[in-house]
């Protein structure tokens, strides 16, 4: 029954949380915006599509999409998006969570440069430039969490258990740190511009400008997913709800915390502009810096409690 | 808005006195508006024509040049003039030395682009095709990492051979077409022709009519600003500001259809009078939506340049210095942006602008920041100015003068501040008192050059937001 309902989690929530997004925005500048669901028929328009290949591309571009399709689902079964429980668990899967999204990097860096586009070209130096920047970010967060509850799998780490003054510290500063990876890993604004046609200022989506059709589908599922695990990371780490709680509202209170992440994306994407693109790596370093601050504070916390 | 109509023989001197006299005269202050040629009777022969501005009046000087021989190029030393000698040598093989760069400016001849040779080193081209609905140009950047070392611009897609078709019919039936040059700047190209052409009928318009080519050209700006200010806001991603700025454009346009059936301003100006009609009816919509306009404005104005992050985007950005600017001969928004006070509607005043006055407004930084303050700041002079100027002429629908003939073997130079600069129209007369030469020059032509220079050492990723704050036409330049 979980696993049903975290694969359904799993298709329906990348279409929704788009939905949400461009809803906020929409009520921010005054229209009423897109169907929620607008996400899934445009998906289904392309799914429909014949793809066009560039002659100059090889099978690294048709094998791109799929990779990075299967590895970000994969990396959604490590995660519990509804109630406590993900379908995959083990330990250190925090760490297959994060190679898993390196691998789907690395391949579309590599279709990025496939086709001999310098756009193309230019926005995988800054993808990889960034992912860099952003890994220390990553692995802080989850690595203050493991440390601190003393498991190392996600089903285990997320879920509350005592609330001290320094686990909420731990807790708040690893959302935060964990938010600002979202905002790159689904290249939403500040650091990127999903909406723009501007080829130069672009990172993720000038690196899908050759992808048509299901190739294309495909990423922007992938895409949509990786805003799915984010939310759901944060909603489960933001959860109050024990161990003691019965499964279906932890369950519900995430879904409602995963819609509030949306919520705040859009509302940070409506209220800010853009960053340079020089002042990006500052911003990810500040998430690794909050990351780092919460690591301090579970260390702290942990030697006053011996 | 102003208009000079000469005896062209009465100021044509040799070539020697000709460039004695122009660098005189540009010495002593007077700023250079136009230079251009024309075919001369003798084909061995290319008519020169400079049009300069200095104390409130336009004057000109004229030379012949021999096509055979070589000259030396004005650009080397004086490199406002860099554009206008690269359309002379395009336009009639004009030989000039130590020009620095004789790129043609719209033909698709062969020109070797700038190149940059070292490690880290890449070159990008963007166009002629883009995403987006724009028009076509072609970029090509050097760069070091992200770093832009130098932008080279190539443009011509969009060559139509205005100027030798606009030769083709009665010089009194040119509106629709002078409309059409740079669709976003109708009413400033129409009354600059039209102003061209009285003054070599000797017509005189009434005030009325001029008043009511002012309103239009002010409603122009407003809605082009508010165009410019909302796709500036849309490159840096600020939501809001794009949404708003963008509507509020609507109610801007609507109001020039509300007058003259257009919401581009066609049909607005017409040689001897204007075709808009403002009776009182129209008049309480238009002024509704000034309000409108300007209620919204007093919101979303301080909202953008308050956002820290849009100052972040904007400021230092794009920087062209007063110095480069006076020294490129750059005009309009990008001048004034850069501390230099040229507006032809204080500089060149007509009837209109004497008696109602419009206050120019300069900012000093340079950059993206700057330009766009000018627009914020030039749409609230021009919401203050149609108040005044509604208030005078509660009604507004001035009867048509009739244009007759022209006087033969004339000169008309009309100098209009279109929205985004100064619009020149050049109309010459043969004996026969038919349409000789005409010459047009959008304030683009000028332009492009300073966004190349704007964006050396700065990233990649900027040039779209320096390019919006030019905001500058392709077919204006490429005619």
């Amino acid at each position: 029954m979980t696993i049903l309902a975290h694969l359904a989690a799993l298709l329906l929530l990348p279409i929704v949380l788009v939905g949400i997004i461009n809803r906020t925005r929409a009520r921010w500048s005054g229209r009423k915006g897109p169907p929620i669901l607008q996400g899934g028929f445009d998906l289904w328009r392309l799914l429909k599509k014949r793809p066009v290949y560039s002659e100059v591309t090889t099978g690294i571009f048709r094998l791109a999409p799929l990779v990075v399709l299967a590895t970000t689902f994969v990396s959604g079964l490590l995660v519990p998006l509804v109630g406590r429980a993900a379908p995959l668990s083990f330990a250190l899967d925090f760490v297959a969570l994060a190679y898993l999204w390196a691998l789907g990097r690395a391949l579309m860096i590599l279709a990025a440069l496939d086709t001999g586009s310098p756009f193309e070209g230019m926005g995988a130096s800054r993808e990889a430039t960034w992912a860099a920047l952003a890994e220390p970010g990553l692995f802080l967060a989850l690595g203050t969490l493991a440390a601190a509850s003393g498991h190392s799998s996600f089903a285990e780490l997320l879920p509350v258990q005592a609330v001290t003054p320094a686990a909420i510290v731990v807790r708040v500063g690893c959302a935060l740190t964990l938010f600002l990876i979202l905002q790159l890993e689904a290249a939403r604004v500040p650091i990127d511009d999903p909406s723009t046609h501007l080829e130069l200022t672009m990172i993720h989506e000038v690196m899908i400008l050759d992808h048509s059709g299901p190739d294309l589908a495909a990423l922007q599922y992938a895409t949509g997913l990786k805003l799915t695990i984010g939310a759901g990371l944060i909603a489960a780490l933001l959860n109050p709800l024990g161990p003691g709680e019965p499964a279906i509202w932890v369950a519900a209170v995430s879904l409602g915390l995963t819609f509030a992440v949306a919520i705040a994306i859009g509302c940070v994407e409506a209220l800010t502009a853009r960053l340079q693109l020089k002042a990006v790596p500052t911003y990810l370093v500040l998430g690794s810096l909050v990351g780092l601050l919460a690591l301090l504070t579970a260390a702290f916390d942990f030697g006053a409690r011996r | 808005m102003s208009a000079l109509v000469v005896d062209p023989a009465e100021h044509t001197c040799r070539k020697e006195a000709f460039f004695e006299r122009l660098r005189a005269q540009l010495s002593e202050g007077a700023r250079l508006v136009g230079y251009y040629g024309r075919p001369a009777d003798d084909s061995g022969q290319v008519v020169i024509t400079a049009v300069l501005s200095a104390n409130g009046k336009l004057s000109v000087l004229r030379t012949g040049l021999s096509r055979p021989h070589s000259h030396r190029a004005l650009s080397a030393e004086l490199p406002a003039f860099q554009i206008f000698e690269r359309e002379l040598h395009e336009q009639y093989g004009l030989r000039l030395h130590e020009h620095p760069w004789l790129k043609p400016v719209r033909s698709d001849a062969p020109y070797p682009f700038y190149s940059l040779k070292g490690k880290e080193v890449h070159e990008v081209a963007v166009g002629p095709i883009h995403a987006g609905v724009i028009e076509p140009g072609h970029f090509r950047f050097m760069c070091l990492g992200e770093v832009v070392h130098h932008l080279e611009i190539q443009l011509g897609y969009q060559h139509r051979g205005v100027e030798a078709l606009l030769l083709k019919k009665d010089p009194r039936a040119l509106g629709p077409l002078v409309e059409t040059i740079a669709g976003d700047t109708s009413v400033a190209h129409a009354w600059a022709y039209c102003e061209a052409l009285e003054a070599l009928a000797g017509v005189t318009t009434s005030f009325e009519a001029q008043v009511s080519r002012a309103i239009g050209l002010e409603l122009e700006r407003i809605a082009m600003h508010l165009a410019s200010l909302a796709g500036m806001a849309t490159d840096i991603a600020f939501l809001q500001g794009g949404t708003t700025y963008g509507r509020l454009r609507t109610t801007a346009i609507n109001s020039s259809m509300l007058a003259c059936g257009s919401r581009f301003g066609r049909g607005w100006v017409r040689p001897g009078g204007a075709w808009a009609k403002l009776e009182s009816g129209q008049q309480a919509t238009l002024r509704a939506n000034l309000k409108l306009l300007k209620d919204d404005l007093a919101i979303i104005n301080p909202h953008l340049l308050g956002a820290r992050s849009v100052q972040h985007r904007l400021k230092g950005i794009g920087r062209v210095t007063r110095e480069q600017a006076i020294e490129l001969g750059i005009v309009g928004v990008a001048a004034r942006a850069s501390g230099i006070e040229v507006d032809a509607r204080a500089d060149l005043p007509g009837p209109v602008h004497l008696r109602y006055g419009i206050r120019g407004v300069i900012e000093n930084s340079g950059d993206c920041w700057a330009r766009a303050v000018v627009r914020i700041r030039e749409i609230d002079e021009s919401l203050r100015w149609l108040e005044e100027v509604l208030d005078a002429f509660p009604t507004c629908s001035p009867d048509a003068a009739r244009v007759g003939a022209l006087k033969p073997d004339t000169l008309a130079v009309a100098v209009c501040e279109g929205w985004r600069g100064e619009v020149v129209h050049c109309l010459e007369t043969d004996a026969a008192g038919g349409l000789r030469h005409y010459k047009v020059q959008d304030p683009s032509l000028r332009n492009w050059f300073a966004l190349a220079l704007s964006l050396r050492e700065n990233e990649i990723s900027d040039f779209p937001i320096c390019n919006k704050s030019f905001d500058l036409s392709y077919c204006g330049n490429d005619l």
